[in-house]
Protein backbone atom coordinates (compact mmCIF):
# COMPACT_ATOMS: atom_id res chain seq x y z
CA UNK A 1 0.00 0.00 0.00
CA UNK A 2 3.14 2.15 -0.01
CA UNK A 3 2.45 3.35 -3.51
CA UNK A 4 -0.48 5.48 -2.69
CA UNK A 5 -0.28 9.10 -1.92
CA UNK A 6 -1.02 8.98 2.15
CA UNK A 7 -0.76 5.36 2.75
CA UNK A 8 -1.66 5.68 6.41
CA UNK A 9 -4.94 5.99 6.04
CA UNK A 10 -5.69 2.02 4.58
CA UNK A 11 -4.81 -0.95 6.89
CA UNK A 12 -4.98 -4.52 5.86
CA UNK A 13 -6.54 -7.28 7.32
CA UNK A 14 -3.23 -8.76 8.69
CA UNK A 15 -2.89 -5.17 10.45
CA UNK A 16 -6.75 -5.56 12.07
CA UNK A 17 -5.50 -9.00 13.11
CA UNK A 18 -2.40 -7.39 14.75
CA UNK A 19 -4.04 -4.93 16.79
CA UNK A 20 -7.16 -6.57 17.99
CA UNK A 21 -6.03 -6.34 21.74
CA UNK A 22 -4.73 -2.68 21.37
CA UNK A 23 -6.71 -0.58 23.93
CA UNK A 24 -6.01 2.52 21.34
CA UNK A 25 -7.86 0.93 18.44
CA UNK A 26 -11.21 0.78 18.26
CA UNK A 27 -12.27 -1.03 14.80
CA UNK A 28 -16.01 0.15 13.86
CA UNK A 29 -18.18 -2.01 11.45
CA UNK A 30 -20.94 0.47 9.45
CA UNK A 31 -22.64 -1.72 6.65
CA UNK A 32 -25.10 -1.26 3.77
CA UNK A 33 -26.83 -3.98 5.52
CA UNK A 34 -27.27 -3.10 9.19
CA UNK A 35 -28.05 -6.68 9.79
CA UNK A 36 -24.42 -8.29 8.49
CA UNK A 37 -22.76 -7.26 12.16
CA UNK A 38 -25.37 -9.31 13.61
CA UNK A 39 -24.35 -12.55 11.81
CA UNK A 40 -20.32 -12.05 12.60
CA UNK A 41 -18.10 -9.66 13.26
CA UNK A 42 -14.20 -8.74 14.07
CA UNK A 43 -13.75 -9.80 17.77
CA UNK A 44 -13.95 -6.38 19.81
CA UNK A 45 -15.67 -4.83 16.65
CA UNK A 46 -18.66 -2.58 17.26
CA UNK A 47 -21.49 -1.39 14.87
CA UNK A 48 -22.70 2.46 13.86
CA UNK A 49 -25.85 2.22 11.91
CA UNK A 50 -25.63 4.61 9.20
CA UNK A 51 -29.66 5.17 8.79
CA UNK A 52 -29.57 6.60 12.62
CA UNK A 53 -25.99 6.95 14.16
CA UNK A 54 -24.60 8.76 10.74
CA UNK A 55 -26.90 11.50 9.68
CA UNK A 56 -29.44 13.99 11.59
CA UNK A 57 -32.58 11.95 11.87
CA UNK A 58 -34.50 15.20 11.22
CA UNK A 59 -33.14 17.72 8.77
CA UNK A 60 -31.24 15.90 5.61
CA UNK A 61 -27.73 16.46 6.71
CA UNK A 62 -24.49 14.79 8.45
CA UNK A 63 -24.56 13.95 12.14
CA UNK A 64 -24.95 17.10 13.98
CA UNK A 65 -21.41 18.32 16.45
CA UNK A 66 -23.12 17.31 19.66
CA UNK A 67 -24.42 13.51 18.36
CA UNK A 68 -21.17 13.10 17.06
CA UNK A 69 -19.20 13.85 20.54
CA UNK A 70 -22.08 11.55 21.61
CA UNK A 71 -21.25 8.98 19.20
CA UNK A 72 -17.44 8.79 19.88
CA UNK A 73 -17.39 8.76 23.47
CA UNK A 74 -20.35 5.66 23.56
CA UNK A 75 -17.84 4.02 21.23
CA UNK A 76 -15.43 4.83 23.53
CA UNK A 77 -13.34 6.39 21.13
CA UNK A 78 -11.11 9.41 22.19
CA UNK A 79 -9.64 12.25 20.58
CA UNK A 80 -6.21 10.33 20.33
CA UNK A 81 -7.65 6.51 19.46
CA UNK A 82 -6.72 4.93 16.57
CA UNK A 83 -10.48 4.01 14.43
CA UNK A 84 -10.55 1.54 12.12
CA UNK A 85 -13.33 1.50 10.04
CA UNK A 86 -15.06 -1.51 7.56
CA UNK A 87 -17.97 -2.48 6.00
CA UNK A 88 -19.80 -4.51 3.39
CA UNK A 89 -20.39 -3.56 -0.32
CA UNK A 90 -16.15 -2.57 -0.54
CA UNK A 91 -16.79 0.00 2.34
CA UNK A 92 -19.59 2.16 1.32
CA UNK A 93 -20.57 2.97 4.43
CA UNK A 94 -16.96 2.82 5.85
CA UNK A 95 -16.23 5.45 3.77
CA UNK A 96 -18.95 7.55 4.72
CA UNK A 97 -18.19 7.43 8.51
CA UNK A 98 -14.93 7.96 7.51
CA UNK A 99 -15.62 10.93 5.67
CA UNK A 100 -17.26 12.23 8.73
CA UNK A 101 -14.90 11.78 11.08
CA UNK A 102 -12.48 14.10 8.62
CA UNK A 103 -14.85 16.89 8.96
CA UNK A 104 -15.21 16.95 12.87
CA UNK A 105 -11.16 16.50 12.69
CA UNK A 106 -10.80 13.23 14.00
CA UNK A 107 -6.71 12.53 13.41
CA UNK A 108 -6.32 8.57 13.10
CA UNK A 109 -9.09 7.47 11.13
CA UNK A 110 -8.31 4.76 8.92
CA UNK A 111 -10.08 1.71 6.25
CA UNK A 112 -9.70 -1.72 6.19
CA UNK A 113 -8.97 -2.52 2.64
CA UNK A 114 -11.39 -4.99 1.40
CA UNK A 115 -13.50 -4.89 4.23
CA UNK A 116 -16.01 -7.30 4.74
CA UNK A 117 -15.36 -9.16 1.99
CA UNK A 118 -12.27 -9.87 2.11
CA UNK A 119 -12.37 -10.47 5.72
CA UNK A 120 -14.88 -13.44 5.19
CA UNK A 121 -12.78 -14.78 2.26
CA UNK A 122 -9.81 -14.85 3.99
CA UNK A 123 -11.65 -16.96 6.32
CA UNK A 124 -10.81 -14.63 9.73
CA UNK A 125 -12.57 -14.71 12.42
CA UNK A 126 -15.57 -13.58 13.64
CA UNK A 127 -17.41 -13.34 16.38
CA UNK A 128 -21.20 -12.18 17.68
CA UNK A 129 -20.37 -11.13 20.66
CA UNK A 130 -21.06 -7.02 21.26
CA UNK A 131 -17.49 -6.39 23.40
CA UNK A 132 -18.97 -4.19 26.51
CA UNK A 133 -16.99 -0.67 26.09
CA UNK A 134 -15.89 1.91 28.17
CA UNK A 135 -17.08 5.75 27.53
CA UNK A 136 -14.94 7.69 26.95
CA UNK A 137 -14.31 11.61 26.97
CA UNK A 138 -14.15 13.12 22.88
CA UNK A 139 -14.01 17.12 22.59
CA UNK A 140 -15.18 18.45 19.03
CA UNK A 141 -12.24 20.67 18.72
CA UNK A 142 -12.55 24.00 16.00
CA UNK A 143 -14.90 24.52 13.27
CA UNK A 144 -15.76 21.57 11.00
CA UNK A 145 -13.73 21.10 8.02
CA UNK A 146 -16.58 22.17 5.47
CA UNK A 147 -13.74 22.01 2.52
CA UNK A 148 -14.06 18.59 1.66
CA UNK A 149 -18.19 18.77 1.35
CA UNK A 150 -19.71 20.01 -1.69
CA UNK A 151 -22.95 21.78 -1.42
CA UNK A 152 -25.64 22.54 -4.10
CA UNK A 153 -23.99 26.00 -5.11
CA UNK A 154 -20.84 24.14 -5.40
CA UNK A 155 -22.39 21.23 -7.65
CA UNK A 156 -24.18 24.18 -9.66
CA UNK A 157 -21.19 26.26 -10.31
CA UNK A 158 -19.28 23.24 -11.42
CA UNK A 159 -21.62 22.17 -14.23
CA UNK A 160 -22.38 25.63 -15.24
CA UNK A 161 -18.81 27.45 -14.85
CA UNK A 162 -16.46 24.46 -15.10
CA UNK A 163 -15.23 25.56 -11.41
CA UNK A 164 -14.43 21.50 -10.74
CA UNK A 165 -14.41 18.25 -11.98
CA UNK A 166 -17.88 16.84 -11.64
CA UNK A 167 -16.84 12.86 -11.59
CA UNK A 168 -20.93 10.79 -11.17
CA UNK A 169 -19.60 7.89 -9.23
CA UNK A 170 -22.98 5.91 -10.15
CA UNK A 171 -23.61 2.98 -12.27
CA UNK A 172 -23.92 3.77 -16.04
CA UNK A 173 -27.66 2.78 -15.88
CA UNK A 174 -27.94 4.96 -13.30
CA UNK A 175 -26.22 8.17 -15.12
CA UNK A 176 -28.02 7.46 -18.21
CA UNK A 177 -31.30 7.62 -16.55
CA UNK A 178 -32.14 3.94 -17.20
CA UNK A 179 -32.97 3.62 -13.59
CA UNK A 180 -33.55 6.06 -10.90
CA UNK A 181 -31.66 3.87 -7.92
CA UNK A 182 -30.17 0.83 -7.73
CA UNK A 183 -32.46 -2.00 -7.64
CA UNK A 184 -34.01 -2.69 -4.06
CA UNK A 185 -32.59 0.94 -2.66
CA UNK A 186 -35.33 3.47 -1.54
CA UNK A 187 -33.71 6.79 -1.94
CA UNK A 188 -34.91 7.86 -5.16
CA UNK A 189 -35.51 10.77 -7.21
CA UNK A 190 -38.09 12.27 -9.39
CA UNK A 191 -35.68 12.18 -12.69
CA UNK A 192 -33.41 9.97 -13.61
CA UNK A 193 -29.62 11.08 -15.40
CA UNK A 194 -26.56 13.32 -14.33
CA UNK A 195 -25.87 16.60 -14.04
CA UNK A 196 -24.65 18.26 -16.85
CA UNK A 197 -21.07 17.85 -17.48
CA UNK A 198 -20.71 15.18 -15.16
CA UNK A 199 -17.91 12.03 -15.92
CA UNK A 200 -18.97 8.61 -14.93
CA UNK A 201 -16.94 6.98 -13.19
CA UNK A 202 -18.59 4.22 -11.37
CA UNK A 203 -16.41 3.93 -8.17
CA UNK A 204 -16.56 0.21 -8.02
CA UNK A 205 -13.70 0.62 -11.05
CA UNK A 206 -11.70 1.51 -8.03
CA UNK A 207 -11.58 -2.26 -6.89
CA UNK A 208 -10.35 -5.49 -7.24
CA UNK A 209 -12.72 -8.72 -7.05
CA UNK A 210 -11.33 -9.04 -3.81
CA UNK A 211 -12.83 -5.78 -2.73
CA UNK A 212 -9.56 -4.30 -2.05
CA UNK A 213 -8.18 -0.94 -4.32
CA UNK A 214 -6.36 -1.30 -7.13
CA UNK A 215 -2.92 0.04 -7.25
CA UNK A 216 -2.29 3.62 -7.67
CA UNK A 217 -0.89 3.50 -10.97
CA UNK A 218 -4.43 1.82 -12.23
CA UNK A 219 -6.17 4.52 -10.21
CA UNK A 220 -4.30 7.31 -11.59
CA UNK A 221 -4.84 5.90 -15.18
CA UNK A 222 -8.14 5.35 -14.30
CA UNK A 223 -9.24 8.93 -13.30
CA UNK A 224 -6.68 10.72 -15.57
CA UNK A 225 -7.95 8.81 -18.42
CA UNK A 226 -11.41 10.64 -17.65
CA UNK A 227 -10.04 14.37 -17.66
CA UNK A 228 -10.34 14.18 -13.84
CA UNK A 229 -6.77 15.12 -12.91
CA UNK A 230 -5.01 16.82 -9.67
CA UNK A 231 -4.41 20.15 -11.11
CA UNK A 232 -8.12 21.20 -10.89
CA UNK A 233 -10.93 20.95 -8.00
CA UNK A 234 -12.97 17.34 -8.32
CA UNK A 235 -16.34 17.16 -7.15
CA UNK A 236 -17.99 13.53 -6.28
CA UNK A 237 -21.48 12.54 -5.87
CA UNK A 238 -23.52 9.63 -6.38
CA UNK A 239 -27.57 9.00 -5.11
CA UNK A 240 -26.96 9.56 -1.31
CA UNK A 241 -23.45 10.68 -1.04
CA UNK A 242 -22.18 6.99 0.21
CA UNK A 243 -20.45 5.58 -3.09
CA UNK A 244 -19.17 9.21 -3.80
CA UNK A 245 -17.56 9.38 0.02
CA UNK A 246 -15.96 6.03 -1.30
CA UNK A 247 -14.12 7.67 -4.50
CA UNK A 248 -13.79 11.16 -2.38
CA UNK A 249 -11.56 8.56 -0.42
CA UNK A 250 -9.73 7.55 -3.16
CA UNK A 251 -8.75 10.90 -4.72
CA UNK A 252 -7.97 12.49 -1.74
CA UNK A 253 -5.97 9.67 -0.01
CA UNK A 254 -4.79 7.08 -2.40
CA UNK A 255 -3.96 9.55 -5.22
CA UNK A 256 -3.46 12.51 -3.07
CA UNK A 257 -5.83 15.07 -4.95
CA UNK A 258 -5.15 18.28 -3.21
CA UNK A 259 -8.88 19.36 -3.62
CA UNK A 260 -11.79 16.77 -3.29
CA UNK A 261 -15.28 17.15 -2.14
CA UNK A 262 -18.02 14.86 -1.85
CA UNK A 263 -21.56 16.27 -2.65
CA UNK A 264 -23.41 14.01 -0.38
CA UNK A 265 -26.71 15.91 -1.72
CA UNK A 266 -26.10 14.07 -5.06
CA UNK A 267 -28.70 12.64 -7.33
CA UNK A 268 -31.60 12.86 -4.73
CA UNK A 269 -31.06 16.42 -4.61
CA UNK A 270 -30.24 17.45 -8.00
CA UNK A 271 -32.66 14.88 -9.42
CA UNK A 272 -35.65 16.35 -7.09
CA UNK A 273 -34.87 20.09 -7.82
CA UNK A 274 -37.39 22.02 -10.15
CA UNK A 275 -36.10 23.24 -13.31
CA UNK A 276 -32.72 21.57 -12.61
CA UNK A 277 -30.92 20.95 -15.98
CA UNK A 278 -30.18 17.54 -16.86
CA UNK A 279 -28.28 15.24 -19.25
CA UNK A 280 -28.65 11.99 -20.37
CA UNK A 281 -26.19 10.80 -22.76
CA UNK A 282 -23.81 8.10 -21.97
CA UNK A 283 -20.82 9.18 -21.24
CA UNK B 1 -25.90 -18.22 15.30
CA UNK B 2 -24.55 -19.08 19.33
CA UNK B 3 -23.45 -16.12 21.53
CA UNK B 4 -19.69 -16.49 22.25
CA UNK B 5 -18.84 -18.47 19.16
CA UNK B 6 -15.73 -18.44 17.41
CA UNK B 7 -16.70 -18.44 13.41
CA UNK B 8 -14.99 -18.14 10.68
CA UNK B 9 -16.87 -17.96 7.06
CA UNK B 10 -15.22 -21.48 5.24
CA UNK B 11 -15.26 -22.39 1.71
CA UNK B 12 -15.89 -18.87 0.05
CA UNK B 13 -17.09 -18.37 -3.50
CA UNK B 14 -17.30 -16.04 -5.59
CA UNK B 15 -19.02 -16.14 -9.02
CA UNK B 16 -21.07 -13.90 -11.55
CA UNK B 17 -24.11 -14.93 -12.92
CA UNK B 18 -27.31 -13.25 -15.01
CA UNK B 19 -30.86 -12.63 -12.92
CA UNK B 20 -33.84 -11.50 -14.81
CA UNK B 21 -31.57 -9.36 -17.43
CA UNK B 22 -29.47 -8.19 -14.54
CA UNK B 23 -25.60 -8.92 -13.96
CA UNK B 24 -25.43 -10.31 -10.28
CA UNK B 25 -22.30 -11.63 -8.26
CA UNK B 26 -23.18 -14.10 -5.84
CA UNK B 27 -21.25 -15.17 -2.88
CA UNK B 28 -21.43 -18.09 -0.38
CA UNK B 29 -19.62 -19.25 2.45
CA UNK B 30 -20.36 -21.69 5.84
CA UNK B 31 -20.65 -19.55 9.14
CA UNK B 32 -21.13 -21.50 12.28
CA UNK B 33 -23.04 -24.69 10.68
CA UNK B 34 -25.53 -22.36 8.32
CA UNK B 35 -24.66 -21.79 4.77
CA UNK B 36 -25.23 -18.00 4.20
CA UNK B 37 -25.23 -16.35 0.57
CA UNK B 38 -25.04 -12.92 -0.63
CA UNK B 39 -26.31 -11.62 -4.16
CA UNK B 40 -24.69 -8.31 -5.50
CA UNK B 41 -26.13 -6.32 -8.22
CA UNK B 42 -22.81 -5.84 -10.30
CA UNK B 43 -23.77 -2.70 -12.08
CA UNK B 44 -24.14 -0.23 -8.84
CA UNK B 45 -22.13 -2.91 -6.78
CA UNK B 46 -25.01 -2.56 -3.93
CA UNK B 47 -26.35 -5.43 -2.09
CA UNK B 48 -29.43 -7.10 -3.63
CA UNK B 49 -30.06 -9.85 -0.86
CA UNK B 50 -29.03 -12.32 1.57
CA UNK B 51 -30.44 -15.74 2.06
CA UNK B 52 -29.04 -18.79 4.76
CA UNK B 53 -29.42 -22.51 4.96
CA UNK B 54 -28.67 -25.75 5.63
CA UNK B 55 -27.13 -26.74 2.57
CA UNK B 56 -25.11 -24.07 -0.03
CA UNK B 57 -27.89 -24.39 -2.61
CA UNK B 58 -30.84 -23.39 0.37
CA UNK B 59 -28.51 -20.27 0.99
CA UNK B 60 -28.34 -19.47 -2.61
CA UNK B 61 -32.10 -20.17 -3.81
CA UNK B 62 -33.68 -18.21 -0.81
CA UNK B 63 -30.73 -15.56 -1.83
CA UNK B 64 -31.68 -15.67 -5.01
CA UNK B 65 -35.27 -15.60 -5.00
CA UNK B 66 -35.29 -12.19 -3.16
CA UNK B 67 -33.18 -10.50 -5.22
CA UNK B 68 -35.47 -11.83 -8.81
CA UNK B 69 -38.34 -9.98 -6.59
CA UNK B 70 -36.10 -6.79 -6.52
CA UNK B 71 -34.92 -6.35 -9.78
CA UNK B 72 -38.21 -7.70 -10.93
CA UNK B 73 -39.66 -4.63 -9.12
CA UNK B 74 -37.03 -2.78 -10.74
CA UNK B 75 -38.31 -0.01 -12.97
CA UNK B 76 -36.47 0.60 -16.12
CA UNK B 77 -36.73 3.79 -18.65
CA UNK B 78 -36.76 3.45 -21.99
CA UNK B 79 -33.77 5.81 -23.68
CA UNK B 80 -35.20 9.67 -24.45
Amino acid sequence: MSQYADPDVLVDTAWVVAHQSDPNVRVVEVDVDTGGYDQGHIAGAIAWNWTTQLCDTLQRDIIPPGDFRRLMEEAGIANDTTVILYGDNNNWFAAWALWQMKIYGHSDVRMMNGGRRKWLEEGRELTTDVPPIARSSYTVRGEPDFSIRAYLGDAQAASAQKSAALVDVRSPDEFTGRILAPPGLPETCQRGGHVPGARNIPWAKVCNEDGTFKSADELRALYEGEGVTPDRPTIAYCRIGERSSHTWFVLKYLLGYPDVKNYDGSWTEWGNLVRAPIERAAA
Amino acid sequence: MQSGTVLRAEDYRRRRDRLEGWDIGIASYKLGGRYCCEVDNVSSGGRLARGEGATREEAEAEALNKAREMLARTRVYPPR
